[in-house]
């Protein structure tokens, strides 16, 4: 009975920021004195323990005495330990990650072995790093998760499969070396196996609608994480370039042959990870990007959409244009995309709501007066495996955006709720893995290896 | 007797650092201790002595470790520091100028009535 109250009285206390775990500790021990004392004078449970949770103080004046002497509790800290071993040594997450980062480190350099050095490889060398780097990276961060979420044998087998059917498809399609579709395949194969490496993330149980849009928060917090690794690899970079010509040695092969390569590849799991293990501890950050750069796009647009109606200028169709209107429906997904996945389903629509249809739309518009300019045109250009695959992408987008506009538009009406948005999204996720396999297997093939 | 909150406040750190000086304690006891000496007059509420415990801490005076209680409980034990007992000398000097100070005007409650009233 007391141990139950104190137990709710401790969860009740732990939620204050300012007091830590052991402070908690240290505070029911004197709880739990007092309330002794107050039985040995003859009071009941109950009454003791009210009486010395009264006498410990009120939440709140508490709370803050306690912030005004730790305030750097205020700032939450990512925790490289577990929280369970309060606070000391790392946990046993902390250090598999480190292992597997240390591993997808070292795997690289494993070609090496083979005679295939990273440096002063013909093009037959950088054609194989071209095309497999995600190879050795993806698996270890996606073995982490199965790791982590401790899967099912048959779940294993279906992630393993997507590994080596990727790795085999890549390496035995006779692609001509640096040519257009082995490009494209290299380009498309790690977008693939980011979309396995989801099936490890959720357990296996990537049918899930949740877990897909669990797996679009993680991806989002990843590369924050990983850009801000990069930058701090950067600093690293420069500061060994420069102390080592301050002693007139050129450093710049270590660059190359070990920090770079090492390093993306341990960075791409550390990343991971941290995305991982902080999901809980901050604020996510992907969402308030979005909130920044949602306006900012919208007004983008809307000056292109404008200038273009004034001063009756078309899009000058270069060969490569659809290029550049596909990353600005990316980007324009990526944003409907993470707004969606820190919106709460329940709250009725608002003025963000608007603004994301302002947005959508207008990407619309840019897009379709892009796509016309060079439909009429295609014929002249011929079907390049880019151009294909450019103008596949684009449909893809544009497929999903419509379709947004108009849950949107039902949404805002108060037609329809707002999860029907969230599960489109959810839902069209394979078609990007369904693509990106068809860019890897069935484009060499269609446009025999050129 | 109710006691100002800023003396309060102000007496903490030398009290605890005056019970300290008698031997290791831990939370629950010190306050205990402050109520036996006073007589009963001084009563802290309760959880207010950890935040001053552990900025004493923080600032070297006394060195906190965990132990166990009597019946095996994780318990916390707070000892003065080198440093702690010089700080304590310190404030009792400067607690007995206020005292003497506050004491040797001759007190008469006369004097408390404001003047031209």
């Amino acid at each position: 009975m007391l141990d139950e109250r104190i137990g709710e009285w401790r969860a009740y206390v732990r939620r204050r920021q300012a007091i830590a775990a052991t402070d908690v500790d240290e505070l029911e021990d004197h709880l739990r004195s007092k309330v002794a004392d107050l039985q040995k004078a003859g009071l009941d449970e109950e009454e003791a323990f009210l009486i010395g949770v009264k006498r410990l103080g009120e939440l709140d004046t508490l709370s803050r005495e306690f912030a005004r002497e730790h305030s750097e509790r205020l700032w939450k800290r990512l925790m490289v330990a577990d929280a369970e071993t309060g606070g000391t040594g790392w946990g046993r997450e902390a250090l598999v990650a480190l292992a597997l980062a240390v591993a997808a480190a070292v795997a690289i350099k494993v070609p090496e072995l083979f005679g295939l050095t990273i440096e002063d490889g013909g093009p037959a060398t950088e054609s194989f790093y071209v095309r497999n780097f995600s190879l050795f990276v993806l698996p270890f961060l996606a073995g982490f998760f199965a790791w982590k979420r401790g899967m099912d044998p048959a779940g294993l087998m279906r992630l393993a499969a997507s590994f080596v059917i990727g790795a085999l498809a890549i390496n035995l399609i006779p692609f001509a070396p640096l040519g257009h579709t082995e490009l494209l395949a290299s380009l498309h194969l790690p977008l693939a196996l980011w979309l396995a490496v989801g099936i490890g993330y959720a357990g296996g149980a990537w049918r899930s609608h949740d877990q897909r849009m669990n797996y679009v928060r993680f991806s989002g917090e990843w590369f924050i994480y990983l850009a801000l690794i990069a930058m701090g690899g950067g600093v690293l970079m420069g500061s060994t370039v420069f102390v080592f010509s301050a002693i007139g040695m050129d450093a710049e092969w270590i660059l190359n042959n070990w920090i770079l390569p090492c390093g993306v590849m341990g960075a791409i799991v550390i990343a991971g990870w941290l995305a991982e293990a902080k999901q809980s501890v901050i604020e996510n950050m992907a969402p308030v990007l979005t909130l920044l750069f949602t306006p900012l796009f919208t007004l983008l647009l809307l000056a292109f959409l404008g200038t273009m109606v004034l001063t009756g200028s078309g899009i000058n169709v270069e060969r490569e244009v659809l290029i550049g209107f596909d990353l600005i429906l990316v980007v324009v997904v990526g944003l409907l995309l993470y707004a969606i996945s820190a919106r709460d389903p329940q709250a009725e629509p608002g003025f963000f709501d608007v603004l994301q249809l302002v947005l959508v739309v207008c990407a619309l518009l840019v897009d379709a007066m892009a796509l016309w300019a060079i439909l009429a045109r295609i014929t002249e250009f011929g079907f390049s495996p880019n151009r294909v695959a450019a103008l596949g992408e684009n449909v893809i987008l544009v497929v999903n955006l419509g379709w947004s506009a108009v849950l949107y538009a039902r949404f805002l009406r108060r037609r329809a709720g707002f999860a029907a948005l969230e599960r489109w999204q959810t839902a069209y996720l394979p078609v990007y893995a369904v693509w990106a396999w068809i860019v890897v297997v069935v484009f060499p093939l269609v446009f025999r290896f050129q | 007797m109710d006691i100002g909150k800023d003396l309060v406040a102000a007496s903490a750190t030398p009290l605890v650092l005056a019970i300290l000086s008698e031997g290791e304690s831990y939370g629950y006891a010190i306050i205990k201790r402050v109520y036996e000496l006073s007589g009963g007059e001084m009563q802290w509420t309760d959880g207010m002595l950890y935040p001053v415990l552990h900025r004493l801490e923080h600032n070297g005076l006394v060195k906190a470790s965990w132990g166990e209680s009597e019946t095996g409980r994780r318990r916390k034990y707070y000892r003065l520091t080198e440093q702690g007992s010089e700080e304590l000398k310190n404030q009792r000097r400067q607690w007995r100028v206020v005292n003497e100070t506050l004491f040797s005007t001759p007190f008469k409650s006369s004097q408390l009535v404001p003047q031209g009233i």
